[in-house]
């Protein structure tokens, strides 16, 4: 078995080498389907309008789906590793998807794009997370803009509701450290099901507790239910939201009940308040009405972390060539070297400086403070 | 943790409770007519909700179009069956059953301007679209296999089950969906807050419980139904037709599934793969009657809507560990107490 994918992927390699116009192979795996799909389709759906030539270069995507499977997802990697050969992977879209990947690039060596949410993929760094780099603001980033504003107006005391799943147990995890500094108690700490059809029990926990705000942190439109829960037990103090929640679906289905809710995420919610000056302006646009122009609707920020991946490669590429032919354990290393030196990449998240220490590479260009005012998105000022 | 607070999480753990209870009767039911352990249960649940929320949202739901899917495909093999035992007579009845109805439901639903219409015409349209599929469901799927053993007949309605969540997947997209409530009234009973959804799904489980009991008990459909249950091959030698107590009993069951999907719309954001969760917590009820009581998987539905409330007020991060870990103790009383009586195949 070992042999035969060697011999292929020898095959492949000479096929290449023979041609004149080699082409660069980017291999892409997305939960466009199962319990994550929400995040998974809009990234599927960002893979055509990603760059298409870089450094003279074609790049042909391969996309994969692994149903929102932790598994599927490592099958998917090795897959395009060893049969199609890829010089890069975005994806997967889930955390713990992620997480189990991580092995199997760094022992293959190809460079994994992650558009995920957790930052337990690229921190702490090792030997394995140098291959991979992350597309989206770490936790830290957004808890640190949250916890400034509670600071700011106040606050004392904090209720926690996350889902019980990596994404809310990292949140609870990193904000618990950053309100310690601030000084902020966490008076109450729940946790929620996506699937769950009544929080009633923890809203009521929370409301027994008399915190001064409440955070909520959940991926998507789960983000709502609990704070309708909080509002229709008569919870009138102010809720905070992470960057899950930055989706269309969140007014939705909140309706008035959200109204002066507090949130940091990326720019993409609130592209038209923000000023001309911001880097990052003009590309989301470009992308944003790309999205809308082939699918008919906004494109969720999912797909925004998706689009930056091929911002970074279609910058990184032109650098590897110098080093290697795509195809080669050489093109591949020094690909990974270049999205390293990544310097003030305007993408649709923010702007990226990579270190060899921060592999998600955003600083306060990635998060914008928004509320909820009269039933839109609003930039806080 | 006060009286007040003891007391809400007693009312919320009834309202899910209600909804347990009904499915678990479904569950009960269809396992002792069919003996299909019916894991797609759950899905009826999205399938009404998210139905109701497209009505609402005036687009055409994609769910009539698999109505007529599923309806040309036994048109066409019952069709079939009646030319070839050349029954032409039968052939208007099965025509207009399976193609008649689902492109006529399709023409209103374009006729008519349902975003506008009143709620419970809305619901109406949703039940005549997700309901008649149990009923196809059965003599597409399980019908053929009828007889197999129980493990063949738990397989496939895994896959049903599978087949149907990518499909609501396909249909719905990924985000989820809420409806308006029934009535926007609160009622205040003592320091309680009661709202009026609350009391209407209370409400309606306890009509439709007792609509079955009267079901059972009093109509001749519902008596074969039973005599089905007891024995099959007997009631069969009575002239029941099996077919026919299946397509009925699955009617019931999507009819119980969809119901309990509206009813729960407005109270929580329902996803294409809510129902599954839903679903399997009525079939922890149901093991709890042992798949055959009626009465005692009700209580046992009860019983896990509180669990589930109190366990998520004290633990939240372990409330599936504990709902779903109740149904070790069950079936170790079970099996102890209960004479093993192995499965005639």
């Amino acid at each position: 078995m070992k042999f035969k994918h060697l011999a292929v992927s020898l095959l492949i390699g000479a096929l290449f080498a023979g041609t004149s116009h080699a082409q660069v192979k980017i291999g892409v795996v997305s939960s466009s389907t199962g319990p994550i799909a929400m995040v998974g389709i809009p990234q599927k759906n960002t893979v055509p309008l990603m760059p298409t030539k870089a450094g003279g270069q074609s790049i042909r995507y391969i996309p994969l789906d692994d149903g929102s499977d932790p598994t599927a997802s490592v099958v998917a990697i090795k897959k395009l590793i060893s049969e199609e050969n890829v010089d890069a992977i975005i994806g997967p879209s889930g955390s713990p998807n992620a997480m189990g990947a991580i092995q199997f690039i760094a022992e293959a060596g190809v460079p994994l794009l992650a558009p995920v949410g957790t930052a337990a993929v690229v921190l702490p760094m090792n030997e394995q997370k140098k291959w991979v780099f992350k597309t989206t603001q770490n936790d830290g980033l957004i808890a640190s803009a949250l916890l400034e504003h509670m600071a700011k107006t106040g606050v004392k005391t904090v209720g926690f509701i996350g889902t019980a799943d990596p994404y809310g147990e990292n949140w609870g995890k990193v904000f618990a450290e950053g309100a310690a500094k601030k000084g902020i108690r966490i008076v109450a700490d729940e946790r929620f099901q996506r699937q769950d059809t009544s929080v009633t029990a923890q809203a009521l926990k929370v409301i027994a507790a008399r915190p001064d705000v409440v955070l909520i942190a959940a991926p998507g439109s789960p983000a709502v239910l609990p704070q309708l829960a909080l509002v229709d037990r008569g919870y009138k103090g102010k809720f905070y939201q992470t960057h899950g929640a930055a989706l269309p679906d969140f007014l939705k289905l909140g309706g008035k009940k959200v109204e002066g809710t507090i949130l940091a995420a990326s720019l993409m919610l609130v592209l038209d308040q923000v000023p001309d000056s911001h880097p990052s302006k003009k590309i989301a646009k470009g992308y944003m009405a790309a999205y809308e122009k082939t699918y008919g609707v906004t494109p969720a920020t999912f797909g925004g972390n998706m689009f930056d991946a091929g911002l970074l490669l279609e910058k990184a590429i032109p650098l590897a060539l110098a080093k290697g032919k795509p195809g080669t354990p050489e093109f591949r290393s020094a690909l990974r070297d270049a999205l390293e030196q990544t310097r003030e990449l305007a993408a649709t998240q923010g702007v990226y400086n990579m270190t060899p220490a921060d592999h998600s590479g955003f600083d306060d260009r990635g998060r914008e403070l928004i509320t909820v005012s009269n039933g839109t998105w609003t930039l806080l000022k | 943790m006060d009286v007040q607070i003891a007391l809400m999480l007693a009312q919320d753990g009834l309202t899910n409770g209600a909804i347990y209870a009904l499915l678990a009767l479904a569950l009960v039911l269809v396992f002792a007519v069919t003996r299909v352990i019916f894991i797609p249960q759950g899905e009826f649940v999205a399938y009404g909700a998210l139905t109701l929320a497209m009505l609402q949202g005036g687009s055409m739901p994609a769910t009539a179009w698999l109505l007529a899917g599923m309806g040309a495909l036994v048109a066409l093999i019952d069709g079939a069956t009646a030319l070839r035992n050349g029954q032409t007579q039968k052939l208007a009845g099965v025509l207009g059953w399976n193609v008649g109805y689902p492109l006529g439901l399709v023409a209103l639903l374009t006729l008519l301007p349902v975003k506008d219409l009143p709620l419970v015409a809305q619901v109406v349209l949703a039940l005549a679209v997700v309901v008649p599929m149990g009923p196809l469901l059965y003599r597409l799927v399980f019908q053929p296999i009828a007889s197999a053993p129980i493990l063949i007949l738990l397989i496939v309605s895994v896959a049903v089950h599978v087949a149907m969540v990518g499909l609501g997947l396909l249909f719905f997209g990924a985000e989820g969906q809420r409806t308006p409530a029934f009535s926007d009234a609160n009622f205040e009973i003592g320091p309680l807050m009661v709202s009026g959804q609350t009391v209407w799904v209370v409400m309606a489980s306890v009509v439709l419980i007792l609509a079955l009991y009267q079901f059972f008990e009093r109509t001749l459909y519902g008596k074969a139904l039973r005599a089905t249950a007891i024995n099959r091959n007997g009631a069969r030698l009575m002239g029941i037709s099996p077919a026919l107590a299946g397509k009925l009993t699955f009617f019931v069951a999507a009819l119980i599934g969809a119901l309990s999907g509206v009813l729960i719309a407005p109270i929580t954001t329902i996803y294409y793969d809510t129902g599954f969760l839903i679903g399997l917590k009525g079939f922890v009820a149901a093991i709890i009657g042992g798949l055959a009581s009626y009465p005692l998987a009700a209580v046992g539905a009860v019983l896990v809507g509180l669990l589930e409330s109190f366990s998520s007020f004290w633990a939240s991060a372990f409330k599936e560990v504990i709902v779903f870990t109740l149904i070790i103790p069950v079936l170790l009383w079970r099996s102890l107490t209960t004479r093993h009586v192995e499965e005639e195949e």
